[in-house]
């Protein structure tokens, strides 16, 4: 809601000395946002109001122009050559004189065009940064108008010092769409007098209904008000006053029957429509659409309508589309010179779902959504035909129609001291009630708890704690203490969330960098990823109302995501990259859709179990990207490139932070290269996989060879067990070093877990520290060096000992593997 | 020398007089002074300190004095052999801090030299800061809840009292989940995380929620389509708004400094009855200490407790939310969201892996 200052002065006598930041901060403590101050354009040296004496047609020129001469009250007319033609002898005009500087830095000068010394300008809308019409230059009004003297500034004419504040209004607040609200809140923000521009007795209209009316579904539209004028002036312009003030409030300015409705709703909040009456014809039905209807709205769109779709009707079908936009048959067009004027009450979610259905958010549905005043119908009649009979001449012939089916709101008990309660402040009962009446509610204070009838305005008062907040809102929420609940005491985190932190953490002092990324993918990025038609992770949710056609699912999977942060850290000139993400995935396919149950209690077991089970399980995945060097060159020598074992061991990382033991063997998966894919074990399931990049994926994707990668379901590891602290043995170890050849294909960690199979319990610690091959090892074959320490628990070990163990381990390792002994 | 059975003198067993003695001692200090380093002290060593020595040969000839001679002589050949010894123990530690010296010299290191040979990794300031958040509501006893991003539609709105055709569903600009009766969109708050609690537990409730949210707006530099809230619920017996007021301004003393506190602007959620947005005065800003929008609180509707299962005149409640990308970019003064979201290494490394 856009508000200029100046049109709230007419109805609040703001104290003086009030500055614009007073009423910004004056709106924010009553809860209206101040979104933007917009402060009119710069307009510096002499800018007048002009009267056109004489025009002048100049011919041979390509377009159309006029030289006039303008009294801008100097004695002496000045000579002005002007391109517009929409304006007469005798119109009032707006004049920029040599000196003046317009908006953008547009400097005036007496100058020589046309072969006319033009000795100043005549301006438009746009040329004063006023509005944006610029189809013809600004005429205040004709002659014999009530208008300002040509010389007069012409500044606060055109509303070039109007401050207009612009306010975000939460949907509670309805009433603040309107001059008539904001007013309301201002008076009491300002404890200033102010007066209700609806406070209008409207005429006693008489005479026959001004149209056979009658609404077929009261429940929709519980009033129906409507005059009829004739008499109007098609010609007749809006007068510039009310055209600034639409302009002001971002309103375009079309006619004059169509103008005034929008400044009726703009100043009392009742959105109207008017019908050209000569092009309504049979009585008006106001009911629901019927299957297969259509309507063209005055937008120009043909609206195939539903039966929840309000209408009003007349015998040739639908004529407006209720509460949210008119119909283009009905239409004020340049000959209208009778109209109908029609100010409804319509029921708010009715129209949110006709307007969200036909994507229609227009002024008049965003206030009915929000709740109008169902006072205002014959109030905003009786404005409008004022309007319409001062500036276009029209009368109003007949009575008003008035199809009124409302009941009275009943009071809403409130218990005095429960705002108290609520606030943790101490009013008393008599401050309750005064609040309550600041806001207009007739409070019944005679018992307590009180009886409260909230103002016809007010739809959102509905419950006691609506009530309690108007109440701490008025009294004013810097009032309110600041004081610490004491918490019961607490249980920390759970282990999940504990394991969260503990992976990323070591994940980031491992090297890896976080990078969370949107979690949106298309098909082209699963193709990238060569994923088989049938691949699991093709099954995505998807979003109907995408940012992007291009991504409109959610990720399966971490990759694609991270891989293009990873493009796009290369893309800016870094080159070893180790990236990690963790974060919930989506995995699609097809489910029971999750109930809707009612919200008066709560839903029944089985309902919420129905609701819970319908939302998807969203595993927590952990992955890592690698690119680059993992190790860069430096002085201490060349740099070691991230391989398929970086990303494999990013898993083993993860499992440790974990608790738990990975198992890691050989596995084949897209998008890895199949040589050098790990599958990530924890018992007996798969839980990720890391290693290479499939070199058709890196071509893809466009990133560098041997770009490598890990991911895992972190929800997928059991939960840790306690670990068991073991006892340390202080005999001495025996440690020896092993060399065993195997053929190639045996993995490495097998022969690894033969030897701690045969070796048994005297077995400390084995590890593998060299692979070789070449001479003397065979063709096919490789020597793995594994450094075994022994100890005893008990006793020092003698030689017999473990030479027993080490044979035991060689055996076994042999039995297993076909593992040779090196000599 | 003398014969042991010679009549004896002492003043004539020249090696025994106290000028030889002398004469020994000197001779050795001088020698080793002017031994230059630790092996030039060891080969003058022997002469003077070994069994050849002139103060070991003159200690022999005492047994060739009669007893009340050898006293005196003792005491001077003892003196003059711990004069000798003395002299090289100096020198000894002398020479060896020299070398000491000059070793430790000739080891020196440029330790300006880089030893990056693991790079840097981080976490993400939006992952760490979020932990400091929930740290500070589990310092207070509060428990961490999560919630599932991709939600069921009537715990994302319609427990929460924003009803189907309410203009602030609308205004949410949701992500709708296909088909059209999935039921389900990408939560638009942390909210839904309230519901979920308050019908899983039973008062008194204290949680926090943190997690990733989505709106339907186009990336810029303030504005993103996936963001991060976290969300506060307590649900108890006698809870007010200023409980409320000592909770945010707890959490804004923790996290922006001691003189930080909330002011409240009157507001509106349905979820909320009275709500209120809050600004909190950040004294550290980078352009001056002042008031910066945070976040929407309210006491909980009691509509939304009843939808919950909860008895509102038993039990009331606050609920708060606060936007984590917004908390960031002013404690850390960063002016562009796209650097938030975009996963570049040079502005996450710049946080490290816990601030």
């Amino acid at each position: 809601m856009r508000v200029p200052i100046g049109w709230l002065a007419e109805y609040v006598d703001v104290p003086g000395g009030t500055s614009v930041e007073d009423l910004d901060t004056a709106f924010v403590r009553l809860g209206l946002e101040v979104e933007e101050i917009h402060r009119p354009e710069q307009v510096t040296g002499p800018l007048v109001v002009g009267k056109v004496l004489e025009i002048e047609e100049l011919t041979g020129f390509k377009k159309p122009i006029r030289y006039t001469r303008v009294d801008v009250g100097e004695g002496q007319p000045r000579g002005i050559v002007c391109g517009a033609q929409n304006f007469a002898v005798s119109d009032t005009v707006v004049v920029a004189l040599p000196g003046a500087v317009l908006p953008g830095g547009f400097e005036i000068a007496a100058r020589t065009t046309y072969d006319h010394v033009s000795d100043g300008m005549i301006c438009s809308v746009r040329e004063l940064g006023v509005g944006d019409d610029h189809a013809g230059i600004l005429v205040l009004g004709a002659d014999g108008g009530d208008l300002p003297l040509p010389g007069t500034p012409a500044a606060p004419v055109v509303g070039l010092d109007d401050v207009v504040i612009e306010l975000a209004v939460t949907p509670d607040r309805g009433y603040c769409l309107s001059m008539r609200g904001i007013a309301r809140e201002m008076g009491t923000g300002l404890a200033a007098e102010w007066r209700d521009p609806g406070a209008i007795t409207p005429p006693a209209w008489s005479g026959e209904p001004a149209w056979d009316v009658s609404v077929a579904d009261p429940d929709r539209c519980d009033r129906f008000s409507m005059v009829a004028m004739e008499g109007l002036d098609p010609t007749a312009p809006t007068p510039w006053w009310l055209r600034r003030r639409l302009a002001q409030a971002s309103v375009r300015s079309i006619s004059l029957a169509v103008d005034v409705t929008n400044y009726v709703m703009l100043e009392l909040g009742q959105p109207m429509h008017a019908f050209d009456r000569d092009a309504v014809t049979g009585p008006i039905t106001v009911r629901l659409a019927r299957e297969g209807e259509k309507l063209t709205t005055l937008d120009g769109v043909t609206r195939s309508l539903t039966p929840d779709d309000l209408l009003i009707t007349d015998e040739t079908g639908p004529i407006g589309l209720a509460a949210v936009m008119g119909g283009a048959s009905t239409e004020i067009g340049n000959g209208t010179t009778s109209v109908l004027l029609e100010a409804a009450h319509w029921e708010p979610t009715g129209v949110a779902r006709t307007a969200r259905r036909h994507r229609l958010p227009s002024e008049a549905a965003k206030r009915f959504e929000r709740g109008v005043d169902p006072e205002m119908t014959v109030v905003a009649l009786a404005r409008a035909a004022e309007l319409l009979a001062e500036y276009g001449g029209a009368r109003v012939v007949g009575a008003v129609v008035d199809v009124d089916t409302r009941t009275p709101r009943p009071p809403i008990a409130l218990d005095a001291a429960k705002p108290a309660r609520v606030a943790g402040v101490p009013y008393t009962a008599a401050q309750v009630v005064e609040f309550l009446g600041a806001v207009g509610c007739d409070v019944d204070a005679s018992g307590n708890p009180l009886a409260v009838t909230p103002p016809s305005w007010r739809p959102d008062l509905t419950d006691p704690a609506d009530l309690i907040e108007e109440v701490v809102r008025l009294a004013g929420y810097d009032d309110i203490p600041s004081v610490l609940p004491t918490a019961p005491p607490g249980r920390g985190l759970t282990d999940v969330q504990r394991r969260r932190r503990s992976v990323g953490r070591t994940l980031a002092e491992a090297g890896y960098v976080e990078a969370p990324s949107y979690p949106f993918v298309g098909t082209a990025a699963l193709d990238a990823l060569g994923l088989a038609e049938d691949d699991p992770r093709r099954q995505v949710v998807v979003v109907r109302n995408p940012l992007s056609e291009e991504e409109p699912g959610l990720r399966t999977t971490l990759l694609p995501g991270l891989l293009a942060t990873l493009s796009r850290n290369l893309s800016r000139g870094q080159r070893d990259l180790a990236l990690f993400e963790h974060g919930a995935v989506f995995p699609g396919g097809n489910r029971a859709p999750a109930p809707l149950p009612g919200v008066d209690s709560r839903p029944d077991d089985a309902t919420l179990a129905a609701l819970l089970g319908a939302v998807p399980e969203q595993p927590w995945h952990v992955a890592v990207a690698l690119a680059g060097n993992r190790e860069p060159r430096g002085w201490w020598g060349q740099g070691r490139p991230a391989t398929w074992a970086d990303a494999v061991q990013a898993a083993r990382l993860v499992a440790a932070a974990s608790g738990v033991e990975l198992t890691v063997r050989a596995g084949e998966l897209p998008p890895w290269h199949p040589g050098r894919c790990a599958e990530l074990v924890v018992g007996e399931t798969v839980v990720g996989h890391a290693g290479e990049l499939h070199p058709r994926v890196c071509a893809a994707l466009e990133l560098p060879a041997r770009t490598s990668v890990m991911e895992l379901d972190l929800d997928a590891l059991p939960v840790a067990e306690v670990p068991i602290g073991p006892s340390i043995s202080s005999f001495p170890p025996v440690l020896l070093d092993l060399a065993l050849v195997v053929a190639d294909a045996v993995p490495s960690a097998e022969v690894e877990a033969a030897l701690r199979e045969g070796a048994g319990e005297l077995l400390e610690a084995v590890r593998l520290f060299d692979v070789y091959t070449g001479p003397p090892v065979p063709e096919g074959s490789r020597s793995l060096a594994f450094a075994v320490t022994l100890r005893a628990p008990d006793r020092t070990l003698t030689s017999d000992e473990a030479t027993a163990v080490r044979d035991a381990a060689v055996a076994a390792a042999a039995r297993r593997t076909g593992a040779e002994l090196r000599a | 020398m003398s014969g042991a059975n010679d009549p004896y003198d002492p003043k004539q067993v020249a090696a025994l007089s106290p000028e030889a003695l002398d004469d020994a001692v000197s001779a050795a200090q001088k020698a080793f002074a002017a031994a230059g380093d630790l092996e030039a002290l060891a080969v003058v060593r022997p002469a003077h300190l070994g069994d050849r020595g002139p103060v070991l040969l003159a200690r022999r000839e005492l047994g060739a004095l009669p007893p009340a001679a050898r006293s005196d002589a003792g005491k001077r050949v003892n003196a003059a052999r711990q004069a000798v010894q003395e002299a090289y123990e100096a020198r000894l530690a002398e020479l060896e801090a020299e070398r000491d010296a000059r070793v430790l010299a000739e080891e020196r290191v440029d330790v300006t030299l880089p030893w990056d040979r693991i790079p840097r990794g981080a976490r993400h300031p939006l992952t760490t800061l979020t932990d400091r958040i929930a740290d500070i509501f589990v310092g207070m006893g509060y428990e961490v809840a999560d919630g599932p991003e991709l939600e069921a539609e009537w715990l994302n709105f319609d427990a929460l009292n924003i009803g189907r055709d309410h203009p602030a569903r609308t205004m949410m600009d949701t992500f709708f989940v296909a088909p059209e009766d999935s039921g389900l969109v990408l939560r638009t708050h942390t909210s839904p995380v309230q519901a979920r609690t308050m019908l899983s537990r039973t008062p008194p409730i204290y949680v926090v929620a943190p997690g990733r949210v989505y709106r339907t707006d186009e990336l810029d530099a303030t504005h993103t389509p996936v963001f991060h809230q976290v969300e506060g619920l307590a649900v108890d017996r006698g809870l007010t708004m200023a409980h409320l007021r000592g909770t945010l301004d707890h959490l804004a003393r923790s996290l922006f400094g001691a003189e930080a506190i909330t002011r409240w602007r009157p507001s509106y959620f349905p979820f909320t009855e009275p709500s209120a947005e809050f600004d909190v005065w950040f004294p550290e800003h980078r352009d001056g200490p002042r008031w910066v929008e945070w976040g929407g609180c309210g006491m909980v509707n009691p509509r939304v407790l009843i939808a919950c299962g909860i008895d509102p005149e038993e039990f009331s409640g606050f609920a708060f939310g606060v936007g984590i990308e917004r908390a960031l970019q002013f404690r850390s003064g960063v002016g562009d969201m796209r650097d938030i979201v975009e996963g570049d290494v040079r502005f996450t490394r710049s946080f490290g892996v816990d601030q």
